[in-house]
């Protein structure tokens, strides 16, 4: 236990101002995310994230806000298990057939009204998959995306700037 | 000398034929056996203690190439024999090798090669809605045009009773996680049968490569998985290497080799972390996922992408370490090291957390052995595999200098998958320094020829998931006739289907985590 205990002092606090380093233009980025949140979403934004094919790189990325740095709850971010509860689908990867069908349903089971954004450059386009016998190309293909975050995969920054579009556009 | 081609030649005598100047490596073994040896040779294969590690086929008109690769030791050894198209059979390996079972549901789903005894030819892979003669990897096959749905239906494995009930989960599953489908038959708490349906993320990968330049095809074999995006990029560009007879720069397969251990560490450290968050010790995941982040941001400082995804291309690698990003590099483990093992030493210590990972989806050696596994769930059930030993490229074919250590648990729990990792990854930490010591100097990268028609290149690199293998096939007119890929997760998911009866339902994330399989990389 007191191992633990002088880990977690000697740590400290690492979480950072969001997207400082990458773009410092967007150091606000933050703030603003959080104002939004707090006044749209009663302080709380309940993200579902679903892959609907993805090869599993942009899953890391959404992993990584999580982590102690990025913390994305800070913002009143976090993510659900249910659609039942989500505000927003987050969704990765060129829409395989074969989840075609789930990823519809995901979508009807989340309570109107609701945002969706389509994650990387296979979410926005299909990417390097593109449209195939097996994969129906971007999420806009199957069910209609409120904002876009492009990159292979988005850093944390992006997604962030990302979400923050799709919250501000509405 | 070669064990395997000896058992080979005393079991099945003038039946199999060699051939020479086709398959590249020359150190992999190729010969063609008759239709109805096939099975013969497996017998040979496993007389001899061989492992298959797959199993594939191709079109060759007016043939289906029927393929089998074996592997003892630092051997592997390719196995071919050949079926009409108008009589598509050929003798199922099933009863001799598990792992068949999975590899040929699936030639059979997306082939429709028909292997001859299989137990259970139930689409893999292909879902009940495909039309019936959908076979996307057949030349004939239109894979640019989406298919009609059909109406259809799959059958599950059913265990009745008293007391039994069902548990389906899946596809969107309650975290941040790929999707895919299980169904638990449990009597209370207790799991009696767990049967995996993946398929949902099939993309079209093998057919695609079919459609692509030779040049172009690590992009894609980048994104297979993308947590081994290193390894897979380098599994291809070395298939396709070994094929064209390019001997990438030394400096290029040290970087290669940095860019591998640097992935090791970040996705075991991810995992390791993980399993602890599972076991509801979230200390360690956060503490773990702070240091993974360090190591993905010094990756994007000095080689432009978190991931370094892209970096390794055929010929060599795509950029270069000067000596600051060396001293950078150096100056971080020393930091990382020292914080890992502080953490290291909590996790050892902690009781809590010892009490629901020790005997908790306990994969036994000899299970293992039988499931063909590879990587980390073979180096924790008693297998002692590793390509980067038994089948290495520059500089791990100097191990002897390397000094590589390949650990080896024989529980096979949760607990002894954990301590792989967390061997491997001060292993890693020890390889980078060494590489970084020993990096030559020289370029980076070479023109690399297309390959010339009719050939095959093989290769077997070791992911921070165990070993990955590429098979790639140029057509008559030296194209791409077939890529086949084969990521450690076809064979470890059986494993984890094995690990889970007698287990309770809510150590099932503890066990998934454990064995963490990729399911892009296994749907292809």
């Amino acid at each position: 236990m007191i191992r633990i205990l002088r880990q977690i002092f000697s740590t400290g606090i690492v979480t950072e101002d969001v997207l400082g380093q990458e773009e410092a233009h967007i150091k606000v980025v933050g703030d603003r995310l959080e104002e939004v949140v707090k006044r749209r979403f009663s302080g709380s934004l309940a993200i579902r994230h679903v892959d609907a094919g993805s090869c599993n790189g942009c899953e890391l990325e959404i992993h990584a806000l999580n982590n102690s740095i990025y913390n994305c709850e800070r913002y009143g971010i976090h993510f659900t298990a249910s659609p039942r509860f989500a505000d927003m689908l987050l969704v990765t990867g060129p829409v395989s057939r074969n989840m075609e069908v789930a990823l519809r349903r995901t979508y009807d089971a989340t309570p109107t009204p609701k945002l969706v954004v389509a994650v990387g450059d296979c979410g926005c386009n299909g990417g390097i998959f593109g449209e195939t016998y097996a994969s129906l190309g971007g999420i806009d293909k199957v069910i209609p995306v409120d904002a876009y975050i492009s990159g292979c995969p988005p850093t944390p920054a992006a997604l962030f700037n990302g979400i923050l579009k799709a919250i501000e556009g509405k | 000398m070669s064990l395997l081609k000896d058992a080979i030649i005393s079991a099945l005598g003038e039946d199999v034929r060699f051939r020479e100047n086709y398959q590249y490596p020359a150190s992999v073994v190729f010969c063609t056996v008759p239709k109805e040896k096939f099975a013969e040779a497996a017998k040979a294969m496993k007389k001899s203690y061989a492992l298959l590690a797959a199993e594939w086929a191709t079109e060759e008109t007016p043939w289906f190439g029927i393929f089998a690769c074996y592997r003892w030791g630092s051997e592997y050894l390719i196995v071919k024999t050949v079926t009409t198209m108008d009589d598509p059979a050929f003798p199922t390996l099933t009863k001799k090798y598990l792992p068949a079972y999975r590899f040929e549901r699936q030639m059979n789903s997306l082939m429709g090669v028909i292997p001859e005894g299989h137990p259970d030819l139930r689409p893999w892979i292909k879902f009940e809605d495909w039309p019936q003669d959908a076979y996307p990897l057949r030349k004939s096959f239109d894979a640019s045009k989406p298919m009609p749905r059909v109406e259809g239906e799959y059958r599950w494995a059913r265990a009745e009773g008293e007391g039994v009930y069902e548990i389906p989960v899946g596809p969107v599953h309650a975290g941040i996680i790929e999707p895919g489908h299980f169904r638990f038959q449990a009597v209370g708490e207790q799991i009696i049968n767990l049967e995996e349906r993946l398929g949902y993320v099939h993309k079209g990968i093998e057919k695609q490569f079919e459609s692509m330049r030779w040049e172009d095809g690590f992009r894609l074999a980048g994104r297979v998985s993308g947590d081994t995006t290193v390894a897979h990029s380098l599994a291809y560009c070395m298939a396709l290497e070994s094929m064209s007879g390019f001997v990438p720069p030394e400096r290029a397969c040290w970087l290669r080799a940095l860019f591998l251990e640097r992935e090791r560490i970040a996705n075991h450290l991810g995992d390791i972390g993980a399993i602890c968050n599972d076991a509801a010790f979230a200390f360690m995941f956060y503490q773990l996922m702070r240091l993974k982040e360090g190591i993905l941001r010094t990756n994007s400082e000095l080689f432009g992408h978190r991931f370094i995804m892209d970096r390794i291309i055929p010929g060599g690698v795509a950029v270069d370490i000067d000596v600051k990003g060396k001293e950078k590099i150096l100056s971080e483990l020393k930091c990382f090291e020292k914080e890992f093992e502080k953490l290291v030493t909590i996790y050892d210590e902690n009781p809590s957390l010892e009490d629901r990972v020790r005997d908790t989806g306990v994969l036994l050696p000899e299970k293992a052995r039988e499931l063909c596994a590879v990587g980390i769930v073979a180096r924790a059930s008693g297998m002692n595999l590793d390509c980067r030993i038994f089948n290495p490229f520059p500089p791990y074919d100097q191990y002897d200098r390397i000094e590589l250590d390949v650990p080896v648990l024989v529980t096979g729990d949760v607990h002894a998958r954990t301590w792989v990792r967390i061997h491997e990854v001060r292993e890693s930490i020890r390889i980078i320094r060494w590489l970084l010591d020993n990096l030559p100097d020289g370029n980076i990268n070479g023109t690399i020829e297309p390959p010339s028609s009719e050939k095959a290149g093989f290769a077997a690199v070791e992911g921070w998931r165990g070993e990955i293998i590429y098979w790639l096939q140029s057509g008559p007119a030296g194209e791409i006739n077939r890529c086949m890929v084969r990521d450690p997760s076809s064979v470890n998911w059986l494993g984890l289907e094995q690990s889970i009866p007698g287990n309770i339902v809510p150590d099932f994330p503890l066990c998934n985590k454990s064995f963490n399989q990729s399911y892009s990389g296994h749907d292809l």
